[in-house]
């Protein structure tokens, strides 16, 4: 009741105020400008566990590369470099 | 007209270093027959594949980049689809972003491979205490 007179409201925990990280496309900032199929260990960073190509809300990347880094990905699947479908890939 | 092209192969793992090498020289031949030039070649060895082709688990892997008329890789892709001893193949057309890149990677291996030789005369005295450690 006192908080209330008090015109404030007051919280037992005090609110945790999550400061987000801004996303930012890799391949822009280090000023990439094609993505290779060749290197597997690196579109793995571009991929879930099973496998799948991970959406741009999650890695930020920018339209013009996520369109580039699907393509690495596909090509490198087609070279049996990356595999198809998969558990465990990390 | 002339394009510059990447082509990736992968070869059974049952051929014998021989057989490869007659694999690479019949292609690397025919590149250069059909008015084609071999800019770099690249052998990534016996590599484990991420999923069976063919009931196998491994294969050789070649890589070529060449310059040769577009009509070419139709050519080419069609050896390939009649050679029984590769397994999986891939030719891309390299753009100037991607040419770039390939002239650097092939100077980042250059380097690694020519590093290790040409660093050990000049760094003789620092590199020699680490050698009698190991």
């Amino acid at each position: 009741m006192a908080a209330i007179e008090n015109n404030e409201i007051r919280y037992l925990n005090p609110p945790t105020v999550e400061v987000r990280k801004k996303k930012y496309c890799r391949f822009k900032k280090a000023g990439i400008k094609y993505v290779d199929y060749k290197d597997p260990e690196f579109l793995k960073k571009f991929l879930n566990e099973q496998g799948k190509i991970l959406p741009r809300r999650i890695t930020g990347t920018s339209l013009k590369f996520q369109r580039k880094v699907a393509q690495a990905i596909k090509r490198a699947r087609s070279l049996a470099l990356l595999p198809y479908v998969t558990d465990l890939l990390k | 007209m002339i394009k510059q092209y990447e082509t990736v192969f992968i070869a059974t793992p049952v051929l014998s270093e021989t057989q490869m090498k007659e694999a690479v020289a019949k292609y690397t031949k025919l590149i250069t027959d059909n008015g084609g030039e071999v800019v770099y070649e690249e052998d990534w060895g016996l590599k484990q594949l991420a999923y069976p082709i063919q009931h196998k688990t491994s294969g050789f892997y070649y890589l070529i980049e060449f310059k040769a008329d577009p009509q070419f890789v139709t050519t080419l892709e069609t050896q390939y689809h009649r050679d029984e001893r590769i397994i999986r193949f891939l030719t891309v057309a390299l753009d100037k972003d991607s040419i770039a890149y390939a002239e650097h990677r092939r100077q980042v291996r250059a380097g690694k491979a020519a590093a290790p030789k040409a660093e050990a005369p000049a760094e003789e005295p620092a590199v020699e205490p680490e050698n009698v450690e190991e």
